[in-house]
């Protein structure tokens, strides 16, 4: 258990990564009761335009420019695409039953995977993405990778402005009474479709933040990336009590955390060996999800369904 | 004495079933109207109706002399028509303090909004002892008085009550028909929806009696409060 910082530290990185893209399911459900499985490819197009920011670049670019417009590509993409298919696949769909946006956005998952796919050059295969250079920090016994600094970094800065802005805000206020009561919130005067735009479009610009931090950490971008980070995350908001922006973080952590330390510690438990190592890593984050539902089924921070009608 | 709200040959409809069938009413500046009816009458229809969150499928609605039809319903509070609905629908998990900030949620005059929350405590002082609690761990009557208290805030001129006397006890109600005596005289028009049809008519100067989508019958307050068939089905006499 020599290692157990290192694990720490390597189960909260993960854990933040998770986080940022949960907000995005926990934001749109919060409003609309969507789950909207084309999140994961919403993170993945954000990631491309990062990439595509960075090739347009001049060569020998400092990271120090280059890292912060490939984040403003990414956020745009992912923003754009998250904002059009709210407006074109979601909006005429409001009144129709519940299956129908569902459907429609396992659909449109596979339509970006295959458009990236199709037409992104090169993307048949996984993408070289920057890597910051240079020694990893080495701070007591935890090593931390250069490239992991930007998510350690644009994490809770992410978080502290997301909170600022539903706690403080006009809009902000707008947002939690739609979550609340959508039908009284247009009382009030509030123009709900404007708040769930604004939902969708927060919940993008946070996965592309995820995607720039996951392309520096990976060294690389891949059509299907989305797709069981975008699963991952969706667990990660639903342990954390989805609706609860806090909870998506802190179900993000816990999730990452929970991996981080089953793969490294669950084989010396006697009897366990067999269970040990990367490949059960997924296991172990879905056996936490069931424990807590099963003790807490509204998530760690949600609050419960009797409360909200 | 001018027409505030005008409706006319209203209908309105739930995918086939049509809820509100050709209903025409006038509500008059500073007056209060009265809706009585049975349940599932189409009362709560019309208020929604009214209010935007419905759509009609035929007829007129004229609110301060603007056709509503088409408007949004976040549109309408800001032309002078609030809405306080059936079951109160408060926001449970903000204060009470912030429920009242979100009736007022197009105003932009600070002062005039802090005026009108002190206004509010000064008409419900158990909201003023409790502004910072969360709003859904209030007891009933207290919601009732925070739903009113909020739609207020946008210091309509039509405000439109949707059954404020719902599960209230006598005195809880009493409290609720003063302050709409007291609203009426501080010259807000009132459209008041009750099943409480004694209290609710010996208030109103206009009432309306709604049957299965339509108006059956009209008068003066107290000229229903003297109907023979009004006191049979509405006032429990035989
Ligand atoms: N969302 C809905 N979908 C389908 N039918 C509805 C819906 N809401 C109301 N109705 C129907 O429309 C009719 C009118 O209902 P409404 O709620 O307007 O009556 P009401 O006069 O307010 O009754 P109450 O006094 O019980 O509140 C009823 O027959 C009701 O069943
Ligand atoms: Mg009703």
């Amino acid at each position: 258990m020599h290692d157990l910082p290192q694990q720490l530290a390597n189960g909260l990185i993960l854990g933040a990564l998770y986080g940022l893209v949960a907000i995005g399911y926990t934001m749109v459900y919060g409003i609309v009761q969507l789950i909207n499985f084309a999140h994961g490819e919403i993170f993945m197009v954000g990631g491309f335009g990062a990439l595509t920011a960075y090739l347009a670049l001049p060569g020998g670019t400092t990271l120090w420019l280059a890292v912060p417009l490939m984040l403003i590509a990414g956020i745009l993409v992912s923003t754009l695409v998250a904002v059009g298919a709210e407006r074109f696949a979601y909006r005429p769909l409001r009144s129709a039953p519940r299956l129908a946006p569902l459907i429609t956005a396992i659909g449109l998952s596979i339509v970006l995977q295959q458009l990236v796919f199709s037409f992104y050059p090169d993307a048949k295969k996984a993408r070289v993405f920057p890597k910051i250079p240079g020694d990893p920090f080495e701070l007591a016994s935890v090593t931390i990778q250069r490239s992991d600094i930007f998510l350690i970094i644009a994490a809770p800065i992410c978080m502290l402005i997301l909170g600022w802005f539903v706690a403080r805000t006009r809009s902000g206020r707008a947002m939690q009474a739609t979550s609340q009561d959508p039908d009284t919130a247009k009382l009030m005067g509030i123009d709900t479709d404007r708040v769930i735009v604004m939902a969708f479009a927060i919940g993008a610009a946070f996965a592309a933040v995820a995607a720039v931090a996951y392309g520096l950490r990976t060294g690389q971008v891949d059509f299907r990336m989305g797709f069981i980070l975008g699963l991952k995350a969706f667990t990660a908001a639903v342990l954390g009590g989805i609706g609860n922006i806090y909870g998506a973080m802190l179900g993000g952590l816990a999730l990452g955390l929970a991996e981080g330390l089953a793969t490294a510690y669950i084989q010396h438990i006697p009897g366990m060996h067999l269970f040990g190592g990367g490949a059960w890593k997924d296991v172990w984050a879905f056996v936490l999800l069931i424990v807590v539902l099963l003790v807490r089924p509204q998530g760690l921070l949600g609050e419960r369904v009797a409360d909200r009608a | 004495m001018t027409a505030l709200l005008e409706v006319e040959n209203l209908r309105v409809s739930y995918g086939k079933i049509e809820a509100v069938k050709g209903i025409s009413f006038t509500v008059n500046q500073g007056e209060v109207t009265t809706l009585i009816g049975t349940n599932g009458a189409g009362k709560t229809t019309t208020l929604r109706t009214l209010s935007g969150l419905l759509r009609p499928t035929a007829g007129k609605i004229s609110f301060d002399g603007q056709p509503l039809n088409t408007v949004p319903a976040h549109k309408i509070v800001s032309l002078g028509l609030a809405h306080s609905p059936e079951g109160r629908h408060i926001f449970p998990r903000m204060t009470i303090e912030e429920n009242l900030l979100l009736g007022a949620f197009l105003r932009k005059d600070q002062a005039g909004i802090t005026a009108d929350v002190e206004r509010a405590y000064g008409l419900f002082p158990i909201l003023g002892e409790r502004r910072k609690q969360a709003a859904g761990t209030l007891s009933g009557g207290e919601q009732q008085m925070l739903a009113m208290g909020r739609a207020l805030m946008s210091q309509p001129k039509l405000l439109m009550l949707d059954e404020p006397s719902m599960g209230l006890s006598p005195l809880m109600m009493q409290k609720i028909m003063a302050t709409i005596v007291e609203l009426k005289a501080s010259g807000t028009t009132i459209l008041l929806v009750e099943q409480n049809a004694q209290a609710a008519l010996s208030l109103s100067d206009q009432g309306y009696v709604m049957q299965t989508g339509q108006i059956v019958l009209t008068g003066t307050g107290a000229d229903l409060l003297n109907d023979e068939s009004v006191r049979k089905s509405y006032l429990g006499e035989d």
